[in-house]
């Protein structure tokens, strides 16, 4: 510690180039925890403990491909499954795209089978008693401002009505909750009554989109999945089932692998950081030359002048990564509730611990090459301008 | 007095590419403890080259050289830095402090490498920057402060941390006349009332009147001695 003054003015020598550095940094690094943000989001949708006890089964083939409804009765009659409900993608637009949420037909038991949503019983009677009904989640309704009573028209992109129209109009009768304030990403749904759904689209009746089933104990989960595929098996409808965390994780995998192409927008940011962040340190080293060749004349040893060197560089990224991941932390939270459940709460401390072994890893690189320079500075051609 | 620096047989040759340039010829030589000794010749003569020998510098080609009693002509570069902290100062012609430390923070600099406590450090340096009589410039940078006082501030560097040796490459070399004989005289007081060794290189005969004697080299060879009064 202390070095810290020697260090902290070394770096602020050239105060204006010093902050635009810092502020290329800070920009990386705020870039980093917004985009990390991101992937983590995408990643705990496979990842939640509430549904470890429910499976998936959905077409072999593919997400989009329906299932035909009289599975529903074997599907119940397979040993270990003790309830199934059943679902399809609705995929409505309210007003205007830009207003994107889920909205799915579901089965009357539906939310039986999901206990970490919360509803006061009558409102969950009058879903079930009301054909146009429909419910929210609670974070949905705050958004669009919707109370109950409300009607919610829908604009179809999949499923037109009989009558040709695409306006599918429902009753709010209900908001949901999440028990757990952590999965608050999933609150922004809408559901609606399956009957309502089936009887008034203009095709796909009597199909479905996939069977969610509640298992009497989960570590018979393999065995349940192959006894349901069994049923389709060597049929035009053959059927994968899979746990509802797998299927949740192949689901997002569809939008893109966001892993991927952040990992691939951070190595292109971190490459340009390492070659400008480098460059400025290698110029400022350079200009030292003779204050290290001083250091080294009063008797600092050749390490000395590595790691006095290598401090400065780590410092440097330090002081802009942590502003840059500091803001982010700022930022998720704020956006989280704009985004529909794209954000988590706040930045992870996955992230911090990935950033600044990042910032160190970084400082390190950029700071070896100029610290290797003054370490090996010879004082008395140093000190001779030579 | 016994001899703070004994120099035996000293030869300097420097390589510049194919070519080996010998800079210093078999130099014999003795600076005795509280001497003050300025180094004088023309350029390419070899004494800043011999100033940085007795500093811990540089190695010789050949010859030995001990000060205190201790070889360092064959310490390795860890070692030679910590006999140099340890019992060397050195002031430089263009005063080479840092520009974005304090006076008091540049004179604190060599105490760094000590384990004195940083009130201490802070204690000793204004005791070293009140000997130089720049007290009252502690908080300024250098570049608030004049070229005499500068090199007053680096003598207090040069000082802090109480070496028996100096050694000065032309100190005055970048003063007016006013300022270069107030750090000469600055440098006769450290080696009369405080008992300083000093070698100075200098090509000023006016600042060599300051030592108690004075070195020609010519060639890379000591070549005359002359004792002042």
């Amino acid at each position: 510690m202390k070095y810290l003054h020697l260090v902290w003015a070394a770096l602020f020598r050239r105060k204006t180039r010093t902050l635009f550095t810092i502020a290329s940094v800070l920009a990386a690094f705020l870039l980093f925890g917004l985009l990390d943000s991101v992937r983590n989001a995408f990643s705990d949708a496979g990842n939640s403990v509430a549904g470890v006890d429910r499976m998936i089964t959905m077409s072999k083939i593919s997400f989009t491909v329906s299932q035909p409804q009289s599975l529903l009765a074997r599907i119940e009659a397979v040993p270990g499954v003790k309830e199934v409900a059943y679902a399809n993608w609705f995929g409505g637009i309210y007003q205007d795209p830009k207003n994107f949420f889920p909205n799915e037909a579901v089965s009357p038991n539906f939310m039986d089978l999901f206990s970490e949503y919360a509803i006061p019983p009558d409102q969950l009677a009058a879903f079930k008693n009301t054909r146009t009904g429909c419910i929210v989640g609670a974070s949905l309704a705050k958004k669009f401002g919707w109370k109950i009573g409300d009607k919610i028209p829908l604009q179809a992109t999949i499923f037109p009505q009989k009558d040709g129209s695409n306006t599918w109009t429902f009753d709010l009768v209900g908001i949901f909750h999440a028990r757990d304030p952590k999965e608050k990403n999933k609150e922004p749904i809408l559901f609606f009554n399956w009957k309502y759904f089936d009887e008034a689209r203009q095709f796909g009746n009597g199909r479905i989109g996939w069977y969610i089933e509640k298992l009497s104990d989960p570590n018979q989960a393999d065995q349940v999945a192959k006894a349901i595929d069994a049923i389709s098996a060597n049929s035009d409808h053959e059927t994968k089932t899979e746990s509802e965390n797998a299927f949740n994780r192949s689901f997002v995998s569809q939008f893109a692998d966001i892993g991927l192409i952040v990992g691939g927008i951070m190595s292109a940011v971190f490459f340009t950081l390492i070659l400008l962040t480098g460059n400025t340190m290698a110029q400022a080293v350079r200009e030292r030359i003779p204050e290290l060749a001083v250091l080294k004349t009063i008797g600092f040893s050749n390490r000395g002048v590595l790691g006095l060197v290598l401090a400065e560089s780590v410092l440097l990224i330090l002081l802009g990564g942590l502003i840059g991941i500091g803001l982010a932390a700022v930022i998720v939270p704020a956006m989280s509730s704009k985004v529909q459940g794209l954000l988590p709460d706040g930045v992870r401390w996955n992230t911090w611990a990935l950033g600044v072994a990042l910032m160190f890893g970084i400082g390190l690189l950029i700071g070896w090459l100029p610290a290797l320079r003054g370490m090996r500075l010879k004082i008395v051609d140093a000190l001779a301008g030579r | 007095m016994s001899n703070l620096v004994e120099i035996r047989n000293v030869s300097k040759v420097y390589e510049r590419g194919k070519q080996k340039v010998e800079v210093l010829h078999h130099v014999d030589l003795g600076i005795a403890q509280g001497d003050f000794v300025a180094l004088m010749g023309p350029s390419g003569s070899g004494k800043t080259t011999l100033l940085n020998l007795i500093g811990g510098l540089d190695s010789p080609s050949d010859g030995s050289i001990a000060v205190g009693g201790a070889r360092i002509d064959n310490l390795g570069q860890g070692a030679l830095a910590k006999w140099r902290a340890a019992n060397v100062g050195f002031v430089f012609q263009f005063y080479n402090l840092l520009p974005m430390l304090s006076a008091q923070k540049n004179v604190e600099l060599p105490l760094l490498l000590t384990k004195l406590s940083a009130a201490q450090r802070k204690k000793n340096a204004s005791v070293a920057l009140q000997l130089v009589g720049l007290a009252d410039r502690a908080t300024h940078k250098p570049t608030e402060l004049s070229g005499g006082q500068q090199q007053r501030v680096a003598i207090a560097r040069a000082i802090v941390s109480d070496p028996s040796l100096l050694v000065c490459d032309e100190p005055t070399g970048d003063l007016d006349r006013q300022s270069a004989e107030d750090v000469l005289a600055l440098l006769q007081t450290l080696n009369r009332e405080h008992g300083k060794t000093i070698v100075m290189v200098t090509h000023d005969p006016k600042a060599a009147e300051y030592a108690r004697q004075t070195l020609h080299l010519d060639k890379g060879t000591l070549v005359e001695q002359a004792t002042h009064a």
